[in-house]
């Protein structure tokens, strides 16, 4: 676990190291800012509602781009090699990754808090679903890093993971969008699975065990994959 | 201690690595030495539990690499085929994390680095990227990198490629300065490197051991007999045979060339005596007239040119 918190540190400033870090951050609040505000005073309520709406989108194309150089990089550069002959296990390199990732949009979400309180001052804001929605944002962002941690796993070309992670965090944000394609009877099955529709009601302030445990089961199933992906090279 | 028996890697059909036997001991310096693609990477990244075996063990000090692979990766250092570090980060930022994974003691971690950087030569560019340094510099870090936890055992994949050659004579220093207390293992498909800096050597051709002995015994057994080239003008081959062929120290004469008046021969030696004293004054008797007249050592070269020709 030592080991897994190193990486962590070292990844996470691995992120503002090179431009990648500031980009990511720029384009998401200008993204988020931009969306929000332009609706905002139509809508002409004090709420947050449309700025976590978005988030599950705009998360399925920030997030692989977080995520993509996490492993692609380091099978391209070679570096895997010393990373793996250190004294470190599978665990401690894909828990530290994912922990670095998490911290990174945990860090990202620090300057949306703005809005909150700009909002907070125009009008009486409730607090509840803020806190929700702003625990759905790491949950979501924890299970879309763990999505594009796989992604990564896969290639040594970090455009591919991006691609690859991206395709399936939409699939999983928009799946229940599509559900006029399916059969009724997989109906329900295929709802479930989507991310929006958890995020939504932990966004709503209410924190429900079904919702905390589809992403529980989203980050476990996104990291076990690499796990076996990682073995598979040994 | 390294031991490796009966080791074998399969790549999808290709078989890299077969059924090789190795041992390297404490205080020792193993060259393993090989034309490219001949599976030195493969065996050390096995070795570095880096790659899982196809078959076989390995076993270092008193730990098989299947059951202890952390414990095997504390007490080792690798330095991998061209040093590949991570770009973005600053050589102190990189030594320092790797302090804190090897756990280094934190009181004594700017020391261990210090120290390093003095022994490899990298103190003037510990405040530089990575990216920006030169080979030289970068397989520099590598290997400070290897030895940060001042592992027992350290495995080095071609340690010198790239470097100019009084970087290349530094670090075969400091390889030996660490020999004669730790066990290395280096490969190298340069013959000299291994000739001047190994106890032994283990030439692998082909994913197969196909030598493996003390430097010293491995350029005698198969290379220590010496090699004369004469060439002689006015002079007749039957005469020259007759002549020179008798002289004791001379194993086999063979005549090489015949361009008109103009004769070369080659004299294989036996170790003793040496029979130059008695060739001269045989040709001095006569009439030819002496145009070349050298002796060649065969060196590690020549035996590795031997072992490793295509069959």
């Amino acid at each position: 676990m030592r080991q897994a918190l190193l990486i962590c540190r070292k990844e996470f400033h691995a992120y503002f190291l090179s431009p990648i870090a500031y980009i990511v951050i720029a384009v998401f609040l200008l993204v988020t800012g931009w969306f929000f505000f332009s609706t905002f005073f139509l809508l002409n309520q004090a709420s947050l509602r449309s700025f976590f709406m978005m988030l599950p989108v705009v998360f399925a194309f920030v997030v692989p781009a977080l995520t993509m150089r996490l492993l692609a990089e380091e099978f391209n550069i070679g570096s895997y090699e010393t990373l793996l002959t250190l004294p470190v296990g599978f665990a401690d390199v894909i828990l530290g990754k994912f922990l670095a990732c998490v911290a990174f949009i945990a860090a990202m979400l620090v300057p949306t808090l703005a809005y909150p309180i700009t909002v907070s001052m125009l009008g009486t804001l409730d607090w509840g679903p803020v806190a929700g929605g702003y625990i759905g944002a790491l949950l979501l962002g924890a299970a879309f890093s763990a999505v594009g941690l796989f992604a990564s796993s896969l290639t040594r070309n970090q455009i591919i993971a991006f691609i690859v992670g991206m395709a399936i965090c939409f699939g999983l944000t928009l799946i229940n969008q599509m559900l006029f394609f399916l059969p009724r009877a997989l109906l329900h099955f295929f709802s479930a699975l989507a991310a929006e529709v958890h995020f939504r009601n932990i966004a709503k302030g209410i924190i429900d065990t079904r919702d905390l445990v589809y992403f529980a089961s989203v980050i476990f199933i996104g990291l076990y994959a690499t796990n076996l992906v990682l073995k598979s090279r040994y | 201690m390294i031991q490796v028996e009966n080791l074998t890697k399969h790549y999808g059909g290709i078989c890299a690595v077969d059924r090789i036997h190795l041992i390297a001991r404490q205080g020792e310096i193993l060259g393993l030495l090989g034309p490219n693609g001949a599976g030195k990477t493969t065996t050390l990244r096995m070795l570095t539990g880096f790659l899982k075996p196809t078959a076989g063990s390995i076993r270092i000090k008193d730990y098989r690499i299947e059951d202890h692979p952390l414990k095997i990766k504390a007490i080792l250092g690798y330095l991998p085929e061209s040093a590949p570090l991570y770009h973005d980060m600053l050589v102190f930022d990189y030594l320092q994390y790797v302090a804190g994974i090897r756990g280094v003691d934190p009181a004594r971690r700017l020391e261990r680095i210090r120290e390093l950087g003095e022994l490899c030569g990298i103190n003037e560019v510990m405040h530089q990227t990575i990216s920006e340094l030169s080979k030289g510099y970068k397989q520099r870090v590598g290997l400070a990198h290897a030895m940060m936890a001042d592992p027992e055992v350290l495995v080095l994949d071609e340690p010198t490629s790239g470097l100019d050659p009084n970087q290349i004579v530094e670090i075969r220093e400091i390889i030996k300065r660490i020999g004669r207390e730790k066990t290395v293992i280096f490969s190298t498909h340069i013959l000299s490197e291994a000739e001047a800096t190994c106890d032994r050597v283990a030439i692998i051709h082909r994913g197969k051991i196909v030598a493996d002995s003390r430097t010293s015994e491995l350029k005698e057994r198969l290379g220590g007999r010496n090699h004369i080239r004469i060439t002689l003008d006015q002079a007749e081959p039957a005469a020259v045979e007759r002549d020179l062929g008798t002289v004791a120290g001379v194993a086999r004469l063979k005549v090489l060339e015949q361009d008109g008046p103009l004769v070369r021969i080659g004299i294989d030696c036996t170790p003793a005596p040496d029979p130059r004293p008695e060739l001269y004054r045989r040709i001095k008797q006569t009439n030819w007239v002496l145009l070349d007249f050298h002796q060649e050592a065969r060196t590690l070269e020549a035996v590795f040119r031997e072992l490793t020709k295509e069959a």
